[in-house]
């Protein structure tokens, strides 16, 4: 099967026949400095906080969704997706219980300030949400401790039993009111000059600027986390976990950095989007959603933070544009997921950071520019379905019998 | 409580655990061949109960209603309906197998990117249910209401109860001897143990790894039929969903990979779960499942017989 797969798997995968447009395009990108992407940048985000005001006509999702709920739910998804795709794009730890800490948040949220609650307090949002993202936080290493000892497929199940039993507790503990949920949870406060409040529950317009520039602070952090030693950890434990542990990478310790840094994430999306709706049961957090928040990171690209969030206003804003049913969306996104991985496993954008996460710029350093072809196929990464065809899929298949990850 | 009813909650434990551990084999083969958590199997599952719903439903039964039809009718029927759902799953689960996994093995893909394939073509065919059927549970039929046969240690045992647990048994004992004594089921073996050389000696991969996915198949379907004939009202989109959960937990627990783990782990979950809705109340009983399942991962990662398929006897 050797020959014929090699060939076939060439043209597939993607960029080493054609460097295309969009390799020129990072490049060049990558070639401003600092001060000029910046300037580039600020008239997009101007554009992207515009939005809802200038309620553009194709754009728009009104009369069916108020556009401005529409935008805030992109953006907590966004938010959602971002947080997803530490976990599964930059350690490659298939996280499938992603809902269950998305609905920590919301219930820390409610149990914090609902009248409904028993603990009987009503904290500002403000104070929530550092204690809601303390607490998924907890939440995440107390998941991971066990769990991320094992191999990795194994980790798919436990996770999607752990966002069942979340899910499960919701119903079953009484505090926690199952069905009846808490009303009237607290939203951030503040008001524009004419006294009226910015957050309410009807005009989302404040909600969508406040998640906005929340995704914004998180994409900072998550850039300079990548770039930072966690990063290059989490990009070595996903490529070759065995190599990063032999060079002396701690992966046990970084996996669980990167579940508790994306459960807090996750706390951080439950707690604003439980302030916007103001009310939360347990009617939103299954499993389903869960595959919905996957299907936005494999959609966008994973390991890549901006096409994440592409994928993910695709996932939240395709079905309020053009209205098909609710029951549809999980169909056409089930199905997306498939034919993705089969001609486009790296998504809309592909994974910006590999192993060699600085080896473009070694590259150009040792033998000049001109060469940015050349280190993307040094990194083993780069070409995940033009691999010489080993009769096994499996990397680890020869040493089997092992026990837990380590 | 728990201790009055401690055998009536065993031989129930062991009526599920034969249902976990049919649907536990089918995951078991594909993960012990190809390292893949089969994600859509409890969706393999679901074609199996709905293909033994709408065989009951052809065969002029209706929901509500208890049929008047002789003993030896009924059963007739019942196989009938097991041999469609059986069919049926078994030919979805090649299907499956030719459209969502085969392309990316010939591709080399990464093994996240057969995850996600499973994940979303477990998601298609349960949203097709979903669109199809609707999200409510089709109507109930029972061709066989539960009648004490006899009892144990003063706890009634039912005839669906002996008829599962015989029956599951059986189709164990069967696909045991496919896997381990016949030439085919050598061909799993060698290619679970190690594909290249298998291939090198002659086996024909992808003819083993069809026969795996039919086989899994096949015990879903009929791990649907004894579904159905226990709780008749489970007919529904995602019917699969926990099942396939707390199978895949049966199949870990008793050693991913092995057949008779597979076995052993499904009566153990099933007896285990029943002693803790028992202890805890019928609300935590899906919780235990869960538990169960990282409890053993922690402690013996390897399962209670530990893995591999290919070890299974030379």
């Amino acid at each position: 099967m050797t020959a014929t797969t090699q060939s076939e798997a060439r043209p597939s995968s993607g960029t080493p026949p054609r460097p295309g447009r969009r390799a020129e395009l990072s490049r060049w990108w990558n070639a401003r400095s600092r001060p000029q992407q910046w300037g580039l940048l600020v008239p997009v985000a101007a554009i992207i906080y515009l939005l809802p005001v200038l309620n553009p006509p194709i754009l728009t999702t009104e009369p069916a969704t108020s556009f401005p709920i529409a935008l805030f739910n992109a953006a907590v998804f966004a938010l959602i997706a971002i947080g997803l795709n530490v976990v599964i794009g930059q350690a490659g730890l298939l996280d499938l219980g992603y809902v269950g800490f998305f609905a920590i948040g919301a219930y820390t949220a409610a149990l914090l300030s609902s009248p409904d609650s028993e603990l009987g307090v009503r904290f500002p949002w403000l104070v929530i949400v550092p204690i809601a993202m303390v607490v998924t936080m907890i939440s995440g290493v107390i998941l991971g401790t066990p769990t991320l000892r094992l191999r990795g497929d194994y980790l798919a199940i436990v996770t999607l039993g752990f966002g069942e039993i979340v899910r499960l507790l919701a119903d079953n503990i009484d505090p926690l009111r199952g069905n009846r949920g808490f009303q009237d949870i607290a939203r951030p406060g503040g008001t524009y000059s004419d006294g009226t409040p910015i957050f309410t529950q009807n005009d989302a317009q404040g909600f969508y600027w406040l998640a906005v520039t929340i995704v914004i602070i998180v994409l900072l952090f998550m850039g300079n986390l990548e770039r930072s030693r966690v990063g290059r950890a989490w990009i070595a434990v996903r490529e070759d976990e065995d190599a990063a542990e032999l060079t002396g990478v701690p992966t046990y310790r970084f996996k669980i950095w990167a579940f508790a840094i994306g459960a807090a994430v996750g706390g951080l999306s439950g707690t604003l989007f439980a302030a916007q709706v103001g009310f939360v049961n347990n009617q939103r957090f299954d499993v389903t959603t869960s595959i919905l928040y996957l299907a936005a990171v494999v959609l966008g690209g994973q390991g890549n933070k901006i096409g994440v969030v592409v994928g993910a206003f695709l996932v939240s804003y395709i079905p309020d544009r053009f209205q098909f049913e609710p029951e549809y969306r999980f169909l056409v996104f089930g199905l997306a997921l498939i034919i993705l991985m089969i001609f486009r496993p790296q998504g809309i954008l592909g994974m910006r950071q590999h192993l060699l996460t600085y080896g473009r710029q070694a590259y150009q350093k040792l033998f000049g520019a001109g060469t940015g072809v050349a280190p993307t196929s040094l990194t083993p990464s780069s070409r995940p379905t033009g691999e010489p065809a080993e009769a096994v899929p499996d990397d680890r298949s020869g040493s089997r019998p092992q026990g837990g990850g380590e | 409580m728990f201790l009055d009813r401690f055998w009536a909650n065993t031989i129930n434990g062991l009526s599920y655990g034969s249902i976990y551990a049919l649907v536990a084999l089918g995951y078991t083969l594909v993960y012990g061949v190809l390292q893949l958590i089969n994600f859509a199997h409890s969706e393999i599952f679901v074609i199996g109960v709905f293909g033994v719903y709408f065989t009951f439903l052809a065969l002029g039964f209706q929901p509500g209603q208890t049929p008047n039809v002789p003993l030896a009718g009924i059963i007739a029927n019942l196989v009938l309906a097991g041999a469609v759902g059986m069919i049926l799953a078994g030919v979805a689960a090649v299907i499956l197998e030719r459209v969502a996994y085969r392309p990316l093995r010939k591709r080399n893909a990464p093994r996240l990117a057969f995850l996600i394939t499973a994940i979303g073509a477990s998601f298609v065919i349960q949203q097709v249910f979903r669109i199809t059927r609707g999200s409510n549970p089709e109507g109930t039929i029972r061709l066989l209401p539960p009648e004490p046969l006899f009892r144990i240690f003063g706890a009634p045992v039912t005839n669906l109860q002996v008829i599962i647990i015989l029956a599951a048994l059986a189709l164990f004992v069967v696909a045991d001897t496919f896997v381990n004594r016949t030439r085919l089921g050598r061909g799993v073996r060698a290619v679970a143990q190690d594909p290249a050389t298998a291939t090198l000696m002659g086996v024909n991969r992808e003819r083993v790894i069809m026969i795996t996915f039919l086989l899994g198949g096949l015990l879903a379907g009929a791990a649907a039929l004894f579904y159905l004939m226990t709780i008749p009202q489970g007919a529904v989109f995602n019917g699969g969903f926990l099942l396939g959960i707390k199978a895949f937990a049966a199949a870990v627990l008793g050693g991913i990979g092995n057949l008779r783990g597979a076995l052993l782990g499904g009566l153990i979950l099933g007896i285990a779960e029943n002693y803790g809705q028992s202890l805890f109340g019928g609300d935590w009983r899906d919780v235990v499942a869960f538990v169960l399942l990282v409890g053993v991962l922690m402690f013996r990662p390897t399962g209670i017989l530990g893995e591999s398929l290919g070890k299974a006897r030379v």
